[in-house]
């Protein structure tokens, strides 16, 4: 364990720092550091670009990688949130209906599009699937909260059952929609299911980045309750922590993290899921340490995830949700045989 | 004090608990008794707060409960439920260092150190403060919870009493942790704190309770002073046991054994 590490946290931003450059340099072309530093000197002299490079670099490049790291970020925070919230080691930040409502939100827009009002479409623009998906998601986790609330209170365990329900609901929903879709719609689903970061914008990243840094600030404020709910509900209350109101707090914080994100780069599977684990192993469970921990490691493999998304088949780009499921699942697993994870490591709730 | 106001506690039509009124005092050893089901529990998680919906009043030295603030109340007032444990793994160190939690916002003081070292060696648990608790054995997991609970009230307030609530707190302890445990429990009864505790033992209970309450379907059945209110009629008519109080030539107090 490196629990006591003074390394730990310096280390992890370090590798960070090295990834971040390495994605950014790297890519279907490379990006010399004098190509970097001419390209903001000339942003910052309200110029344009002096060359194509320099272009690429401020206007895909640069906002691709970020909006991936805090993607990433959001996805492993919300996953030690969620699972933190439920007691339980193998629940995703989707549990709640947040990513399945957003998927069928978005698979709305992509089939009924042609059907929809100019006047709202102009209005959206480019924003009208992540519109869509945003409600989506937002409705959804709604339902399911109401639905989990009974004399005011919110019940784990119906929170979860709900959750389930839900997501078969919006997942059917965006069944059906693929169904009825055309078939270039029907494959505008199935990528957007599979998230990308190819569309990123600063208007993205400022948007995103906004949420996610609010959000990561109350978040940090509630790791001692979120701590004392470890115990159980009783023992939290006993501790002085309103349970109740600790619970709705956590809810909101998810779901506007999640939804924010997932509305504009589609579903990423697994990352929130992976990302707590890896760390509960190495630095232990203290949520004081495991959440800013989660903020970092979580920016750090999105953006790896990525950086193979781009370069494993140039040109082409394969979609990030493969990458992050096929190599999570066999790290996940790895983990789970070699560490025991089910046996010692809170099975007992699972 | 801690005094229970007609508290009555029903599960749809079944009633579960029926107008107990106890007052507990501290400087006494408070000990609940009776069969499973009689309600015992049921009364404790009421008193604690944990249960909401019964009718009648508790009141900690004349405040309601209802209306105190959680973690004003958490500063002097611990409660050791059944069997707690953690859906995931942290360090005995950081477990017993939850007990403080109302005590600091975000770091804790060098006192809350001090505190947690303190109950740590005080339960024998030093070589055990950097281990896994999902790791631990029951028993050994009884003392970190223990141990978290007594941090929680450490210290003596400035004014008003300190609360101490167990709820069959000697599940899984060897003999050796049964009476470390009630004497530790004994000790804070001596400094201004209201102690109660649910318990099955009833030589443990002749041992150290002051008071006993006795439990039977759902209502409080007999009360009083320990060697006054436990006789042998009693227990078979709230145990359904036949039994023989004998004198221990060594304590001076009775001992019961199973006829």
């Amino acid at each position: 364990m490196l629990r006591n590490s003074k390394f730990f946290f310096p280390a992890l931003v370090l590798l960070l720092m090295l990834m971040l450059l390495v994605a950014i340099v790297f890519g279907a072309v490379s990006i010399s550091p004098g190509e970097m530093l001419s390209s903001l000197k000339h942003f910052a002299g309200g110029k344009k670009p002096g060359s194509i490079y320099e272009a690429v670099f401020l206007q895909i490049r640069l906002p691709r990688v970020l909006l991936c790291a805090i993607t990433g970020a959001i996805l492993s925070v919300s996953g030690v949130l969620m699972q933190g919230l439920f007691r339980n080691p193998i629940v995703e930040p989707g549990l709640v209906g947040t990513s399945a409502g957003a998927a069928f939100g978005a698979s709305v827009v992509f089939v009924l599009a042609a059907n929809m009002s100019i006047g709202l479409k102009s209005i959206l623009g480019p924003l009208l699937v992540p519109v869509f998906a945003f409600a989506g998601g937002l409705l959804a986790t709604y339902i399911v909260y109401m639905l989990a609330k009974s004399a005011g209170r919110i019940s784990i365990l119906s929170l979860l059952l709900a959750g389930i329900a839900v997501n078969a609901v919006g997942l059917s929903g965006m069944g059906f929609m693929s169904y009825v879709a055309r078939d270039p719609q029907a494959r505008s689903i199935t990528f957007w299911n599979l998230g990308t970061f190819s569309g990123a914008s600063w208007s993205q990243v400022a948007i995103v980045g906004t949420v996610a840094f609010i959000m990561f600030a109350i978040a940090l404020r509630y790791t001692k309750q979120l701590n004392a709910l470890l115990l159980g509900e009783a023992e939290a209350t006993y501790l002085g922590v309103d349970a109740d109101q600790l619970k709705k707090k956590i809810m909101i914080i998810n779901t506007a993290m999640v939804a924010v994100a997932t509305a504009f780069t589609g579903v990423i599977g697994f990352m929130g899921l992976i990302v707590p684990h890896v760390l509960r192993l190495l630095i232990g469970s203290d949520n004081k340490r495991l959440l800013p921990a989660s903020m970092l490691l979580g920016a750090l493999l999105l953006t790896l995830a990525d950086f193979g998304a781009r370069m494993l088949l140039p040109p082409a780009e394969i979609p990030i949700g493969i990458i992050t499921s096929l190599v999570g699942a066999p790290i996940f697993l790895f983990l789970l045989k070699k560490f025991d994870i089910i046996q010692t490591k809170g099975g007992g709730n699972a | 004090m801690l005094r229970t106001e007609n508290i009555s506690y029903k599960i749809g039509n079944r009633k579960i608990l029926e107008d107990i009124n106890i007052e507990f005092h501290a400087g006494e050893f408070n000990m609940i008794l009776g069969p499973n089901g009689s309600g015992k529990s049921t009364f404790f998680r009421i008193f604690s707060g944990e249960i909401q919906g019964y009718t009648g009043r508790v009141c900690y030295n004349e405040k309601v409960l209802r209306k105190q603030q959680l973690r004003e109340l958490a500063r002097h007032r611990a409660v050791m439920s059944q069997q707690p444990d953690l859906s995931f793994p942290l360090t005995v160190d950081e477990v017993v260092m939850m007990g403080r939690y109302p005590h600091f916002d975000f770091n804790p003081s060098p006192k809350d150190n001090s505190i947690c070292n303190d109950v740590i060696e005080r339960l024998r648990l030093t070589d055990f403060k950097e281990r896994n608790y999902l790791t631990l054995s029951g028993g050994e997991k009884q003392r970190v919870q223990y141990a978290r609970v007594l941090a929680q009230i450490w210290e003596r307030p400035k004014e008003g009493n300190r609360y101490l609530f167990l709820d069959e707190p000697l599940n899984n302890l060897d003999i050796s942790y049964q009476q470390e445990f009630l004497r530790i429990a004994r000790e804070f009864t001596g400094n201004d704190t209201i102690v109660i505790a649910v318990i099955h033992d009833i030589n443990l209970a002749l041992q150290y309770a002051d008071k006993l309450f006795f439990f039977k379907n759902g209502r409080l059945n007999a009360h009083g002073n320990t060697m006054e209110v436990l006789t042998a009629d009693l227990i078979a008519d709230v145990f359904n046991v036949s039994v023989t109080l004998i004198n221990n030539a060594v304590t001076k107090r009775p001992l019961l054994v199973y006829n």
